[in-house]
Parts: structure tokens; sequence; C-alpha cells
């Protein structure tokens, strides 16, 4: 689909609610984020990106899989940005393509771990699948 | 029937363009009592108010209406060169063709005619306008300045040094602020007492500074020229005149473990106390809720060892009530409660401070005599991390949406006195921006980084952890994309400051007005940033926004030559466009004295004589120098008695039929 970058711009605004602008390129996002080694786009990079409009690329960065959704940069972000809101919009955009769940159903006993809570489990196949 | 003349102003193409000002200029000839009309390119030019001069000679005009911007930019300018002409200056009205026609239509037809109808309705209105005269009022020739810190003291220091009296009332009880807190100031590193114990004695020894301290202002009333304040003087329970401030009743007090507010509650006090060691008046104070003898009945020991026998216990607060012509607010600020901003760890770890805290622990005569130790276990620290921006430029809700100005600089100031007590310990600054705009202060901050090797990080701390011991400090470096962790033996906060907390209530007593975020609104931004919109009170220093103490000192001289330049005068013409009461329509309901927002109006017994009965009766009483015409008062009155000079019922009636003819 070649949906233009302004287009998908507009809809991770729509979806997230969240104006990108009030970001004052602070940082404290990423200071706080316990994933931030995990992943390839921080997450005071995916804020500007998504400003920027350079969604596509955001939806090929392993960011919206390893974002744990602890909220926390939303806790401390101090403009009210929101960066979880964004990785969930762009997550959305990827998932809602036909055929694109990142995880189904039939994935869960392979990677399942005793020390594994079973929150986790239900909440994963929330994040990563449309069922 | 008034001989009136019209001048319709051009404002060069600001009303011209959109308006055909001769045509205006035409169809109001014919308008009643009109007998000179004209445009003139721009009215407020030397040239546009001699045609009004001339005019009113030439045609002995007794009224004028100008055709032009807004009266709030230029009434006055006619209102002068009608009363330079011999024409009562009240018999001059405005009809703002520009703001409330030219500016905001784009149909010129249009816009002409809306044009001839303000002009009509204004000559409508001037038909019945009143030859108004000022009335007069004194001033006391003494001013007020509420604080006393830097910005209270220079300002008072300033208006004393121009012959009149001041009295400075100050809260706490010796005079300073927080710059006596301070160790070093920025940009020039001098030690903030040093520089201000010398003006602390100079406002104690000036022959026109009067000092309360301990006292609070407790009510306001009256105008401009002449506030009378009533000022408590709380009860020290020593007597001043007595003690020679030797000192020993606190040393001998067994009461030690209340918290020091001056040392930012780092240290602990007794409960008979003087602040720190320059204070002025160098007089203790007894806290009653920390005294052993006031809380139990037992002890009383100060009073035995004190030789000059000055302890009171019986002493009470005393009510002082003075006459001011003019109040100067100087109340200053505080570093904000930090319990929205658990992250950084500051309830939980002592080695996590405030910037007002740190000074305390580098300053000589703080808790740690000045060597600067971990307040945990006094060890040196090696490692000490700095924050930017805690509870700045913040809008979610937990912090303050403002910059706070004086961290970014503080805080360059603090990393370069850590690295000339300890070259060897590591400094790491994290900050958003780095704000350093006046005088030498970039090079000030420069500094930091290229001679004293502190570590500027673009990025902010997400959390400051503790672990064995040590403050385990997780932010991110933008510039280097990286999330980095700093085993750090002391983290600084640059909090944000907010108004001291006596604020608001001072501004309700003043009827001064205060932003959101309580600081006192000046009358303009640019062009009068030292007074409040309220005659007389003028504003001095953080408490009408957060600045240094360079931009303080300079605001507290600007805000004492605004208070001279009304000291100086004899007399003040007031506004005599006021309120005032018909006591034969009064019929003493109160509802105009309860809507009056100055508290302008009150009742009186009236001897009032009516279809050839004498009867007393309780009337309204309009106080005119208090009234600012705000017609609250006039159209709350059931029976019609109220009425507002200037722009009486009649008046108004007028305008609108003049508007729907």
């Amino acid at each position: 689909m070649h949906t233009s970058e302004a287009q998908l711009a507009r809809t991770i605004r729509r979806i997230s609610g969240v104006d990108t602008k009030k970001c004052m390129k602070c940082g404290k996002c990423s200071g706080t984020c316990p994933s931030f080694a995990e992943m390839d786009t921080h997450p005071h990079r995916f804020v500007s990106m998504v400003e920027d409009g350079d969604i596509h690329a955001l939806m090929q960065s392993n960011t919206l899989w390893k974002c744990l959704s602890c909220f926390a940069c939303v806790e401390r972000c101090p403009r009210g940005v929101e960066p979880a809101r964004l990785v969930e919009a762009v997550r959305l955009l990827v998932i809602r393509g036909k055929g694109a769940n990142h995880m189904t159903a039939n994935d869960i006993p392979a990677l399942l771990d005793e020390a594994l809570p079973q929150q986790a489990i239900a909440s994963a196949l929330r994040k990563y699948s449309k069922a | 029937m008034q001989k009136v003349g019209v001048f319709v102003c051009w404002c060069g193409s600001n009303i011209a363009a959109t308006v055909d000002v001769a045509a205006v200029a035409e169809a109001v000839r014919s308008e009643p009592g009109v007998v000179y009309s004209i445009d003139y390119q721009y009215m407020c030019s030397e040239g546009g108010q001699s045609a009004i001069k001339n005019a009113i000679q030439e045609h002995g005009l007794t009224g004028v209406v100008v055709c032009s911007c807004s009266p709030r930019m230029h009434e006055n300018t006619f209102r002068k060169a009608a009363a330079a002409a011999g024409l009562n200056p009240y018999m001059v009205e405005i009809a703002n063709i520009r703001e409330q026609c030219s500016w905001i239509h784009k149909d010129m037809e249009e816009a002409t005619q809306k044009a001839i109808i303000l002009a009509r309705t204004a000559i409508a209105k001037l038909h019945l306008n009143s030859p108004l005269v000022a009335g007069e009022s004194e001033v006391v020739k003494r001013a007020l300045v509420i604080g006393g810190g830097i910005a209270g003291i220079q300002t008072a220091q300033d208006i004393a040094d121009c012959g009149f009296e001041v009295d400075i009332v100050e809260r706490s009880p010796t005079i300073g602020g927080k710059m006596a807190q301070l160790d070093k100031t920025f940009p020039t590193l001098d030690c903030a007492a040093c520089i201000l114990t010398p003006k602390m004695v100079d406002a104690a020894a000036h022959e026109h500074i009067g000092l309360y301290t301990y006292s609070e202002v407790e009510e306001v009333s009256g105008f401009v020229g002449n506030f009378a304040v009533k000022i408590r003087q709380k009860a020290r329970s020593v007597r001043g005149e007595l003690c020679s401030g030797c000192g020993v009743c606190s040393g001998k007090c067994p009461s030690k473990k209340t918290p020091s507010e001056f040392d930012q509650g780092l240290s602990n006090r007794s409960a008979i106390y003087i602040p720190f060691a320059q204070a002025i008046p160098n007089v203790p104070v007894i806290d009653r809720d920390a005294c052993i003898k006031f809380k139990t009945g037992k002890c009383g020991l100060c009073a035995k060892v004190c030789s000059a026998g000055a302890i009171d216990y019986e002493q009470q607060d005393e009510i002082v009530e003075r006459r001011y012509g003019a109040i100067v607010v100087a109340t200053g600020f505080k570093p904000i409660a930090l319990e929205r901003y658990g992250e950084y760890g500051y309830a939980h770890s002592p080695d996590v401070v405030t910037s007002l805290e740190f000074e305390r622990l580098c300053n000589a005569a703080g808790p740690t005599k000045g060597k600067l130790l971990r307040p945990s276990d006094h060890k040196k620290p090696k490692t000490i991390v700095f924050i930017q921006c805690v509870g700045s430029r913040s809008d979610d809700g937990c912090g303050k949406t403002y910059c706070s100005k004086i961290c970014c600089m503080y805080t360059a100031k603090h990393a370069m006195l850590v690295k000339e007590k300890y070259p060897d310990t590591e400094v790491y600054v994290f900050y958003i921006d780095v704000r350093t705009p006046g005088k030498n202060f970039d090079e000030f901050q420069r500094r930091a980084v290229e001679q004293y090797d502190v570590h500027y990080i673009k990025g902010m701390v997400g959390k400051v952890a503790e672990q064995n011991g040590h403050l385990r400090v997780q932010a991110s470096d933008l510039l280097a994309d990286r999330q980095i962790v700093i085993d750090a033996d002391m983290v600084v906060l640059a909090t944000a400051i907010e108004p001291d907390p006596t604020a608001r209530s001072l501004g309700t007593m003043l009827t001064a007005s205060m932003d959101q975020n309580d600081f006192f609104t000046e009358a303009h931004p640019k062009l009068r940033p030292v007074e409040s919109p309220t005659a007389g009170v003028f504003l001095s220093g953080v408490c009408q926004g957060p600045k240094d103490i360079p931009e303080t000192v300079a605001q507290a001289g600007a805000a004492a030559a605004k208070a001279v330049a009304l000291l100086c005068k004899s007399k003040l013409l007031g506004n005599p466009c006021v309120a005032g009461s018909d006591s034969m329509l009064c019929n003493g309901c109160s509802y105009c004295e309860s809507v009056c927002p100055y508290g302008a109006i009150d009742y009186v017994y009236k001897d009032i004589i009516e279809h050839g009965k004498k009867e007393l009766r309780r009337v309204a009483r309009v106080n005119d120098a208090v009234c600012q015409g705000c017609g609250a008062c006039t159209v709350t009155c059931p029976s019609g008695a109220m009425d507002l000079k200037g722009f009486t019922t009649v008046q108004i009636m007028a305008e609108v039929d003049a508007i729907c003819r």
C-alpha cells in the first residue's frame, strides 16, 4: 500500500490524540525508558520522527514490539506528549494491516516461560494482534 | 444648544483605506448642533491638535467629537488639546472608527455607514455632556514596602534617598530574604552576604527608613495617595530596646530540635533564635510552638540567663496603623515543593537536595560550615549530578509552565564552586537548554565547561534510585542517542521557584491583580513593568516574575522612581467620571455597596426634606477618590438613584437612540 507519509502522520495523530509539537526535546522519556537498550528507535527519536512524518520507517522499527507499555514516559514527560501512545498508534497501524498480527495464539506455547505472569500473556495478545 | 466640532481622522491609511472619511465628515455636518466638520490625516499630530484648538477659538465650540482610534490611545491627547484652548476637557467625545470599524470590516460602503453611525452616536452623547471637574486628593508623603529582601531593601533605600519616609514590613524576624541564604552570586561570584549585609545595615541606619520585622500587613484600605494600613507586629517575646544581641539565650535554650528555616531544614535551631549571625535587627525571637515554657509552663532559662532582662513572655502582638501614599510589593519567592517529583528520590535520600539546600551546604555559615559533604554520611562527594528544569517549563500539571530563569546560571555557578573545592570530583549537568542571556552570563557558563571540565549533557534524568548508599542516576544523552547510568554521591535539583505564599492574600488586600501563577500583574508588560494596574501599588522583584539579582536591583530602582513620582505630587487629580447617588431617590437598600469591587460606597444618615417633611434617611455615599467608574452600582441600583458622571443613563440611552435611528 502506498499511503502517503502525510496521510499516515495524520492517522497517527488521530489514533493517538497526541500533539507532537509540544515536545521540547528534553529527553526525559528516553532517560526513563526501561527498554531503551533494546530499541532501535529510542522514545525521544520516535516522537521526533512522528513530528517529521517519518512513519514508514517507524513501522519497521522494533520499538513497536520492545515497548513495555509501562507508561513511565507518559507519566514523566513534562509536556504531556505521551510517547507510549505514539508507539501504540504506529503499532496499531501495522497490526490493522491484513494478516499483520505480530503474534497469534499459536505462537504462545513456544514462548512460555515459568517465570512469565499470566498477565503478560494476556497483555501481549492484546498488544500484538488484532484479536 | 451645543456648538459641536467634528474631526474625522484618516489615521494614515488605517482608517481612510476602509472608511470614506470625507463622506463621514459631510454626513454629520447636518447633525443638530454641528457647526464645524472636517477630515484630517493625523489628528494626534501637532497639526491635528492645532486644528482642534483653532476651531474651538474661531467657532466658539462648546464640544468636540473626534472620530479616530480607540480612546485608550489618544483620549488624553485630545482632552489636553481642548483644555489648552479653554474648553473643559470633558466636553470631548471619541468615536472609535478604527478598532471598532475600519480594522474589522473590509467593505468600504459598510464601514463608512457604520462610521457615520458611530459619529452620530458620539455627537448625541456629547449634547448631554457636563463640564466635569476632576476632584483633588492629598498625597501622604510616606511609602510602604512589603518585603525586606534585596528588592524591598533596594526600593526602600532609593525612595529614602529622595527624602521620603519609607517603612519596610518583613514577615520573618530579619530583613535579607533569600539572598542572605545564598553562598556566592553569579556572574561575579561575590559572596552574597558580603554585598547584602552593608545594604541591610544602611537600611536599618537610614534616617528615613523604618523597619517592622516579624510583622505582617493585616489590612489595607484607602486609595492612591492615601492608604490606611494595619500592620501586625508579632510578639518576639523579647524586648528589642533592651536586648544586646549577645546570643547567650539561644546557646542555653534546651529546645534544639526545630529545623532551621534559614538552613532549609538541614540543621536545627533553638526555640529562641536569631536566624543568622548578621540578622537585622539583632534581636532573637521565641518560636512559641517550639518553646518548652510556652508549651508546658516549665523552663524559662533564657529569662534567667539574660543579663539585659530583655525576655518578656507576656509580650503580645501589636497592631500599628499607619498611612501611606504609595505601596511597593516585594514579597519574593520560594522553591516549589517536590512531592510530584518522586522520580528524583528527593524524599528518600538526604543526598538528593534542592539548589537552595545546596547553597546552604556550600555556605561557610551553613550546616557543614562550608565543607561540601554528603548529608547522609558527611563524606566527600566524588560524583555530583545536577538536574536542570525540575518543575519548570512543564505543562503536565505537576510543575510550573514558566522557565524559572535563574537556574541555568546558578547551576553553572554551583558546578564551578564544586570544582574549586574538589577539582577531582566529577560534575555532570543534565540540561534541556542553557539559558544565559545576561551580561557576561554566557562567558560564565562556558568557563564551567571549558576551564572547569564540568560535563554538560543535553538530556534529562529519568530517575534517581538509592543503591548501596549511592545514587543510581539513569538519564538520556540526546546527542549521543544513549541512555547513561551514573553512580552519583549527590544529586542537586534545580527546583522551580514560585511566589511567596503570602502573595495571594496580599493581592486581595490591595486589589492588585495576579496571574494564575500568583505573580503580580504589571500594568503593561513592556511599557509599565513595575506598576500594578491598581493606582498607587508598585512591584519590585520576583513577586512580579522570576528574575536574578541584577534584574531585581534594577527593577527595585524603577519601582522606587515610580513611587517617588507619586509622592512628589502635592495633590492628585482624580477621575471625575465617578458614580453619584441622588439622595432623594435612594432607598437605602445597600445593593450598590455590596457590588462595588473597590469598596467605594458606604451608607450615611442624612436629613432629607421631601413634600415639606424632614426625614432621617439612610442613603448611599460614593467616595470619589476610590470610585473607578466601573458602573456596576449604576446598573444594580433598583431605584435609579445611582448614576455615573460622564456615562449617565440618559447619555447611554441617547447613544442607543442614535444607533437605532
